[in-house]
């Protein structure tokens, strides 16, 4: 049987296809859907789930309820999960923490009074504190998302700004743009003028400007990033330079900063602007410029009517490409900067490395990638234009 | 005059700001200090020789080895059947899939690990040699196939044509035409791969457990807790490899290019 050529071609795309769902995909559906579940308290609480799903939310608890709500918590046996369901409990309901404690007291010692739970606090007998707990049951969060955006829910439900010593989010998201933009400016800063350069000169002078843009590229990123901290240290070579010119005495402290990080990150990202200034200037006729000049522009108004707006393509997508790598940049802030260095990547390395918190770290990489990949087509649609033109 | 001079100026401090912090570590790996500074004492193989033999450091360039191997076989041999199926342009969604195929070079690294991490975990794959390959290869997919599409947009067709109405079978078409004219495209996609594999830090950090820490894996740490020669002694072997494989690169492009004219 010989397939078609339709037939042959998806066959062989097929395996790709099919490891990227697998690998790529999933991976990254499963990361976005814990940041939107918490099944803790679903899972500890089985037969509350039932009584309480049945309940009007505002007739006060029944007798069932309570009865249900007390065998479950008899079972419990994992503390760690119990601390988990108190504190989600807690953030919904204020108080729930101190009940909880006082309540699973009088569950472990033996049989309830005859009034139950109102026997044990009198607080069991207010419907917010099972609104709260049916609230709990339901699996889906927007808990880690709005956290991410240090947003979280009052009492009555609706969305609030978390105080000023929980808003840590925003402060690292605005310092991951603030550095991620100061890096692109100095790459274009630099590499604007070196593609011009570049695209004005020919033969060995062009083939060893780009053989400097070239070799860092190939270079593994780790140990162009080992060179800087190398470069950078007290000791290094850069304040060995300043003290040998006489510029300073002392050491300057150039790591572990943001200097550091913005130097070292300019290095590794340079060559992403020079590469597509550099390929959209070639294509610019040679002869405008002449042109321009022998009409009477002077050179600068010649570059600012002429080759900039020509360029400026070329301009955006190096922006863009730049950017996009800055945001999500790990290994460099974790090496070369300080503690008030660290963009959101760090963090979620964090949440996720450290502390094991998949929901949190979920909900940043949530709004990462979704950063990420609004970006990404922007610059998606600007290359697409130019390839037919 | 004055401002072909400042041009050349600039240019020449930009050379000098993208390759000297290259070249300037490369001698600290000969250091017999074991600190990393200027001036060097003396001169020592003592770091390339506790790079092969000290146990974390050889395990590690082992585990490299393992796991860029295995990722450039299977980011190859996927990349390359799928680029070869690309190339039918009447193919529905072909654009859309081509996009997916090159989002993996996008994606934020920390993101795919911790989305990797949980998947990994719940699959049975955590720290795996078969995980951290897998997590490689993804990553390592999009080099292989803009390579391999970019030598596969350079054949001539008609090339293909007359093998086929010369009674050629696809079989031997693809055999005897597509695949060595595709040759080039589809040996700078596996050192790519490769080459992606040796340096990924991140992913690693996710997903592989004690015994699979790589080399670059190590070289993170060890800047991160206590930086040595030896990290200069690994980037000195880095860049190296790096010049010779660029040789190596242009020299076979030089000697394809030879044969064909000849």
């Amino acid at each position: 049987m010989r397939l078609s050529r339709a037939g042959r071609s998806a066959a062989l795309i097929a395996p790709l296809f099919l490891f990227l769902v697998l690998f790529f995909v999933w991976p990254l559906v499963t990361m976005m859907s814990q940041s939107v579940t918490d099944s803790a308290v679903l899972r500890l609480l089985p037969r509350s789930v039932e009584t309480i799903g049945a309940w009007d939310r505002q007739s006060p608890p029944s007798a069932a309820m309570e009865e249900a709500l007390v065998a479950d918590l008899r079972e419990i046996d994992d503390e760690q999960a119990l601390g988990d369901m108190v504190r989600r409990l807690n953030s919904a309901q204020s108080g729930f923490r101190t009940l909880m404690t006082k309540t699973m007291r009088a569950i472990r010692a033996g049989p309830l009074p005859p009034e139950g739970l109102a026997g044990v606090d009198q607080r069991w007998q207010r419907p917010e504190f099972w609104l709260a707990i049916a609230g709990a049951l339901s699996p889906y969060t927007d808990r880690n998302l709005l956290a991410a955006l240090d947003l979280g829910r009052d009492t009555d439900g609706s969305i609030v700004q978390l105080g000023a010593d929980q808003s840590v989010n925003r402060v690292i998201m605005l310092r991951t743009f603030a550095i991620s933009g100061l890096v692109t400016l100095a790459c274009v800063a630099i590499g604007f003028p070196y593609a011009l350069v570049m695209a004005s000169t020919s033969g060995w002078r062009r083939d060893l400007l780009l053989a400097a843009v070239l070799l860092p590229l190939w270079t593994s990123l780790l140990v162009r990033t080992a060179a800087w901290f190398i470069l950078l240290q007290e000791q290094g070579l850069i304040n060995d330079l300043l003290r040998a010119l006489g510029l300073t005495e002392e050491p300057v402290r150039l790591i572990f900063n943001r200097t550091g990080v913005i130097v070292a990150m300019t290095h590794v990202l340079l060559p992403f602007m020079v590469l597509p200034i550099y390929s959209t200037l070639i294509t610019i006729p040679g002869n405008l410029m002449p042109a321009a000049a022998s009409l009477g522009a002077h050179p600068l108004r010649a570059f600012v009517r002429v080759l900039l707006p020509l360029s400026l393509r070329g301009v955006a997508s190096g922006c863009l490409l730049v950017f996009i790598s800055a945001i999500g940049y790990y290994i460099t802030p974790a090496l070369i900067g300080g503690p008030g260095d660290q963009m959101i990547s760090s963090i979620i390395a964090f949440y996720a490395l450290g502390s094991a918190n998949w929901g949190m770290a979920g909900a940043l990489g949530v709004v990462l990638l979704v950063a990420t990949l609004l970006l990404y087509s922007v610059y998606a649609r600007l290359s697409a234009e130019k390839a037919p033109g | 005059m004055a401002l072909k001079l400042s041009r050349t100026l600039f240019a020449l401090l930009t050379v000098l700001f993208l390759v000297a912090p290259l070249l300037a570590i490369l001698p600290l790996a000969f250091t017999s200090s074991v600190i990393l500074t200027y001036p060097v004492p003396s001169w020592s193989l003592r770091w390339f020789e506790e790079l092969f033999t000290a146990d974390a450091w050889r395990r590690a360039i082992v585990n490299s080895l393992i796991v860029g191997t295995g990722t450039t076989v299977l980011a190859t041999v996927l990349g390359t059947a799928a680029s070869l199926g690309l190339r039918n342009r009447g193919l529905p969604l072909g654009g859309a899939v081509r996009t997916l195929f090159l989002l993996p070079m996008v994606v934020p690294a920390v993101v795919l690990g911790v989305g990797m991490q949980v998947f990994l975990v719940r699959a049975g794959l955590a720290s795996s040699y078969a995980g951290v390959i897998i997590a490689h290869t993804v990553v390592a997919i999009p080099f292989v196939v803009v390579s391999v599409s970019s030598a596969l947009a350079g054949i001539d067709t008609r090339v293909e044509l007359a093998a086929e109405s010369l009674g050629a079978s696809p079989a031997t078409v693809f055999r005897r035409v597509t695949l060595p004219l595709a040759m080039p495209g589809v040996l700078s996609g596996a050192v790519l791969a490769f080459a992606t594999s040796l340096d990924e830090v991140v992913l690693t950090l996710f997903v592989a457990g004690p015994n699979q820490r790589t080399l670059a894996r190590q070289m993170f740490s060890t800047i991160r807790e206590n930086i040595s020669p030896a990290i200069a002694a690994a980037a000195f072997l880095f860049i190296v490899t790096t010049i010779v494989v660029g040789l190596l690169v242009a020299l076979y492009r030089l000697w394809r290019a030879r044969r064909v004219k000849g």
